[in-house]
Order: C-alpha cells, then sequence, then structure tokens
C-alpha cells in the first residue's frame, strides 16, 4: 500500500509538471528561437510594447504613490470596520477582469456615473490611453496593497515605538524606519502588481479598446495577432514568460539578500566585553 | 530637583493599572509576574499609551493631566525597550544618533566605539544592551526607561553585565525606571522596589526592608521567600503557634497574629541535618527533598512544602539527594506572619 501511494504521488506531480509547463515550453520550440525575436521588430509588436510600458509605468506610479500610505494606515491604525474595509480591498481579486471594465466604464465611460462630469471639464477618458492606465491600475492596486499591508503589518511595534521615543514625528517615522524595514515585501508586492499589470487584458480592451498605437497593449497585441500572424504572438508570449521567469528569480534572490543580511534576532553569543 | 512624578490608571485589556510613585534622582525597579502592568507604567510615562486619568510630570513640567497629552515625540525620555528594539537597518552609530542628539563620549563611555558601523544584528546581546543605553541617552533625556534590560542576556555574562549598569545607572543620577520580573536583578539594580501585582503597587520600599517586612504573600514570594500557609494562635512565651494547612505541623513564630496568616521564611535561614539537632531552632519539620540545584558554591535544596538554601559543600557532607528525608529547622524569630490575603 505504501509503495501504491508513492506511486500514486509521483505519477500526480509528473502530470502537473508536464501539464503546466508544456505550453511554456511550446512557446519556444514551435519556431526557431532567432526567428521568434525577429518577430519582435514588427510594427505592431513595437507600437505595443511601447503603449504597455508607458500605460504600465504610469499605472504603477500612481499605484505606489498611492497605495503605500494607504497600506501603511490599514496595517498600524485599528478601527472599527477596518476588516470590511481590507475585505473589500480584495474583492477586485476575485472579480474577472472583464467585470473591472464593464464596472470602469460604468463609473469614467461617456454615459458613466461621473461621465457628465468629465465631459463638462472637457476630459474624455473611455478609449484613449487614459483608460489603459485606469484599467491596469485597478486591476493590479489589489495585489501591491494585500502585499503592502502584509509587510507593514509585521512590522515590530517596538521599533516604530522607539522612533517616537527617540524625537522621531510621523513622516520620519514613516520614512527613516517604517519604509526602509518594509522595503522587501513592498519590493515584492510591487514587482508582482506589476507583472499582472503588464498582463491586463479584459479590463482594458472593454474600457479603453485595443486601437494600436494608443491603446493596444501587448496582451491585447497578442489577442490581434494569433489568427494574423500567429509568430508575432508566439514572440510577444516568449516576451512574457522570460519577463515573468525574470520577476520570480529576481523576488527569490532579494528574499536571499534580505533574510541573509540583516536579520534582527540572529542568536550571536553574548558576551560583556 | 529633576523628579518624575505620576499618580495614573491606565486601563489595559484585563484590568486597569493604578500606581502613584514619585521617582526622584534614583533607580526604581517595579517587579512582579508577566502581566502585572509593569510595562504598561513605562508606556504610559513615555506617552505610548494613554492613561484614563492621572497626572505625569517630570521636573514641574506636566506630560499629561485632564487637558494636556504630550505626544511620544515632545517628552524627554529614554526608552530601553524589552529586547532593546534596535532599527536592524541601522549601524551603531546611526541607532545612537537617530534622534538626534550627540554620541560623542558616549560610546567610548560605554564601550562600544569599536562596534560604531556594525549593524545590531553582529552584536552580542550585552553590546546591543549598551548600544540601546546610548541611543536612549543621546537626546539628554529627563527620565530613563528600562523594559526587562537584562531578559535578552544569557545566563553567563548577566552577572557582569548587571554590575556593570549599576554602576553606569549610579553615575547617571537619572530619575530612573526599571521593570523586571528578577527580584534579584532588581534588589542589585535598585535604589527601591515596587512590587506589582493586578496593575497595583503591593509595597514599594528599598530591597532590605522588602526583605526584611514584607507586606503580604505576594510581596515575599517575590523577594524569594518561602511562604506557607496555616492559621496562628497565641502560645506560650509570647510566641504565637501556626498550624500548617500542608501538614497539620504546628511550627512556632515571634511575630503575633492570630487567624489565618502566611508564615514568611528565608531559604538562608533554613538549616538542613540528618536528625534533629538540639540548638536554639524551635521549628523542626522532617520534609522529603524534591530537589538539589547547585548555583556556585551554594545548593538550593527543594523539599516538598519549602526551599532551603545551604552550602555547596554541606550539601555534598550530608550527601543529600531527591527522594531522602531530611529535618529542616528554622528559629522562631526567622519567621514574618503576614495576614492571609
Amino acid at each position: 500500500m505504501r509503495r501504491l501511494f508513492a506511486v500514486v504521488v509521483a505519477s500526480a506531480t509528473a502530470i502537473a509538471f508536464a501539464f503546466l509547463l508544456l505550453p511554456l515550453v511550446a512557446i519556444f520550440l514551435r519556431v526557431p528561437v532567432g526567428h521568434l525575436f525577429a518577430q519582435l521588430g514588427d510594427r505592431a509588436t513595437r507600437d505595443a510594447l511601447l503603449v504597455s510600458v508607458k500605460t504600465s509605468a504610469i499605472a504603477h506610479a500612481c499605484v505606489l504613490l498611492v497605495g503605500t500610505p494607504t497600506a501603511y494606515l490599514l496595517a498600524r491604525r485599528r478601527f472599527t470596520g477596518r476588516g470590511a474595509v481590507l475585505t473589500l480591498v480584495e474583492l477586485p481579486l476575485v472579480l474577472p477582469p472583464a467585470v473591472a471594465g464593464i464596472g470602469l466604464l460604468a463609473a469614467f465611460g461617456r454615459f458613466g456615473l461621473l461621465g457628465g462630469q468629465l465631459n463638462a471639464l472637457g476630459i474624455r477618458i473611455g478609449f484613449t490611453q487614459a483608460a489603459v492606465v485606469l484599467a491596469v491600475a485597478f486591476v493590479e492596486s489589489p495585489f501591491y496593497l494585500r502585499g503592502a499591508v502584509a509587510a507593514f503589518e509585521s512590522l515590530d511595534d517596538d521599533l516604530l515605538a522607539a522612533a517616537r521615543t527617540l524625537g522621531a514625528g510621523p513622516w520620519k517615522v514613516f520614512l527613516r524606519v517604517a519604509l526602509p524595514l518594509a522595503a522587501g515585501g513592498l519590493g515584492a508586492a510591487s514587482a508582482l502588481a506589476l507583472a499582472r499589470g503588464l498582463g491586463e487584458f479584459g479590463a482594458t480592451i472593454i474600457f479603453a479598446g485595443s486601437l494600436q498605437g494608443v491603446t493596444q497593449t501587448l496582451p491585447l497585441a497578442i489577442y490581434a495577432q494569433f489568427d494574423q500572424n500567429f509568430d508575432v504572438a508566439l514572440a510577444i508570449s516568449a516576451l512574457f514568460v522570460l519577463l515573468g521567469a525574470g520577476i520570480l528569480v529576481g523576488l527569490k534572490v532579494a528574499g536571499w539578500i534580505r533574510f541573509g543580511s540583516i536579520s534582527p534576532f540572529r542568536p550571536a553569543a553574548s558576551t560583556s566585553s | 530637583m529633576d523628579s518624575l512624578r505620576l499618580d495614573l490608571t491606565v486601563p489595559t485589556r484585563s484590568f486597569d493599572v493604578e500606581l502613584a510613585l514619585d521617582v526622584g534622582a534614583e533607580t526604581v525597579a517595579l517587579v512582579g509576574p508577566s502581566g502585572a502592568g509593569k510595562t504598561t507604567v513605562l508606556r504610559a510615562v513615555a506617552g505610548l499609551a494613554r492613561p484614563s486619568r492621572g497626572t505625569v510630570t517630570c521636573a514641574g513640567e506636566v506630560w499629561f493631566d485632564s487637558r494636556v497629552n504630550l505626544r511620544p515625540e515632545q517628552r524627554s525620555v529614554g526608552y530601553v525597550f524589552q529586547e532593546y528594539a534596535l532599527f536592524p537597518h541601522l549601524s551603531v552609530l546611526r541607532n545612537v544618533t537617530f534622534g538626534g542628539g550627540s554620541a560623542d563620549g558616549l560610546l567610548e563611555r560605554l564601550r562600544i566605539a569599536h562596534l560604531a558601523d556594525a549593524k545590531p544584528g553582529a552584536l552580542s546581546g550585552g553590546e546591543r544592551q549598551r548600544v540601546a543605553l546610548a541611543r536612549a541617552l543621546a537626546r539628554r533625556p529627563r527620565v530613563l526607561l528600562l523594559d526587562e534590560p537584562m531578559a535578552a542576556l544569557d545566563p553567563h555574562t548577566r552577572a557582569g553585565v548587571r554590575a556593570e549598569l549599576h554602576d553606569f545607572l549610579r553615575e547617571l543620577a537619572l530619575p530612573t525606571l526599571l521593570v523586571t520580573h528578577d527580584f534579584e536583578d532588581a534588589a542589585a539594580l535598585a535604589d527601591r522596589i515596587g512590587v506589582m501585582a493586578d496593575g497595583r503597587l503591593r509595597q514599594i520600599g528599598p530591597p532590605g526592608e522588602l526583605l526584611g517586612t514584607p507586606a503580604d504573600a505576594v510581596v515575599a514570594g517575590f523577594a524569594g521567600a518561602n511562604v506557607l500557609s496555616g492559621t496562628a494562635s497565641p502560645a506560650d512565651d509570647a510566641l504565637t503557634e501556626i498550624r500548617l494547612d500542608d501538614s497539620g505541623t504546628a511550627i512556632f513564630s515571634a511575630d503575633p497574629a492570630r487567624g489565618r496568616v502566611s508564615v514568611v521564611l528565608y531559604p538562608w535561614d533554613v538549616s538542613l541535618s540528618r536528625v534533629a539537632p538540639h540548638d536554639s531552632a524551635l521549628n523542626h519539620l522532617v520534609e522529603e527533598i524534591v530537589s538539589v540545584a547547585r548555583v556556585g558554591n551554594r545548593a538550593r535544596v527543594r523539599l516538598r512544602t519549602l526551599t532551603a538554601e545551604v552550602t555547596a559543600a554541606s550539601a555534598d557532607r550530608l550527601e543529600l539527594g531527591p527522594g531522602e528525608r531530611i529535618v529542616a529547622s528554622f528559629k522562631a524569630t526567622a519567621t514574618r506572619l503576614v495576614p492571609r490575603v
């Protein structure tokens, strides 16, 4: 019976690995790698890359700038309804991105909730790059917030209290103690959110459309290319696989560095001299 | 004169901590079991916990009362946290100068100048304690608060570090509040000791006074005494007879009392022998040895209801070992009777 169990577990693992890795490997095996990356020179791909980099950068900067103080507050303050707020933040995580697109349209679209006011100010958001930025920010921010709240929550209360007894006001406590000590966790959350934002598809196509050179990001370009020129779709997919792998390896390495060098409770032989 | 005056009530999850205390240029230790509210007192002084009523003043300046509540960064306190709470991402020097003060002289005085560029993670327990002290003192605070400064040290270095800390505190002559669960540490470091339990101060006084005339069984137990419970009644020769609850044995005390009492008896006032000696001690209890623990040149011998402390040499000579029956003797004058609470 023990033998049988070992065989079952081993086979299940083998099947899982094969199933998860085969499509990724296939992307690189279908056409020669040299030919694959030559496809990245394609006009549509270059346009999409530019749109993706620009919109992701702006969206990510906004998420970090607004999300970091928000996470600090949610992590360090105890108030009634805190649990509800934290759950609400995570709601977009479990929604289909298409629902996010519809929601954004209903809020900021021409006939949306704020459409009238925005129109009066001469601002049109739907189907512009601003729409891509909003869609990406909306979809990636819960990823960042969740990780950032956890990073700030794990800070030792005494360290923050110590800073205050040393005369530090709230800005100094945040900038000199909380931020550097949470940096590892914030970095990890930031990388995951960035990856999620770059891959954003559903909300963008509904809220921003897929106009080449304007709102067509890399994932949208894959969708647009896969029945026109499958090799281009493959090339962009290959780029994503490499990017994703790079982020994961980067996080692992950053983790090693962090836990290797500054562990506050490393057991040290205590000698008084 | 620089002094810290407190009279406050601080609500905690399980009870209110109530305390009134004046600390001059001296070290006052708050001792008591964990959860007695000792750290809460330090946090209230530093402004990290909010009292529900009362006052905190330092050298005449009001830090807290019904109208004023200075923020922690506005109070002139040096706080040494439990486990020291050094900033792990900053060097020793940057830790010490975090509050803007000067590290000049302090690092030398505390013998950590050679560690200025080291990160806290690379330091020993004793070194970390000295860095925490330097950091707390760099801004020249008017009050020093120490939370379990000895707890993070291993037993080998404890005695040495304690002696050093004692001299250092004596030199500083700052109003210092020290929290510890260890009566020995408190007796070694403080001018006065306050014993706290359940958020209240049970007794405060010099270490000798707490040992000599403990106010109640909690204080006596904390000071390391044996506490036996029994019922007292007057006996001949102006003595008091106490019938012990545990064994029903009668013992005698020179203290007057009547009714339910706790008998306080220090381990070093108990002598051990194989046969009941014919001497001035009135009290002889025959008990089984539970354990014998050596501490340096002494042996702490735990019997079923009390503990005796004898020299290691005597323990060897009597060949004391667990399971053996032995006679524990003590004089009627070595006992203190306190009302049972």
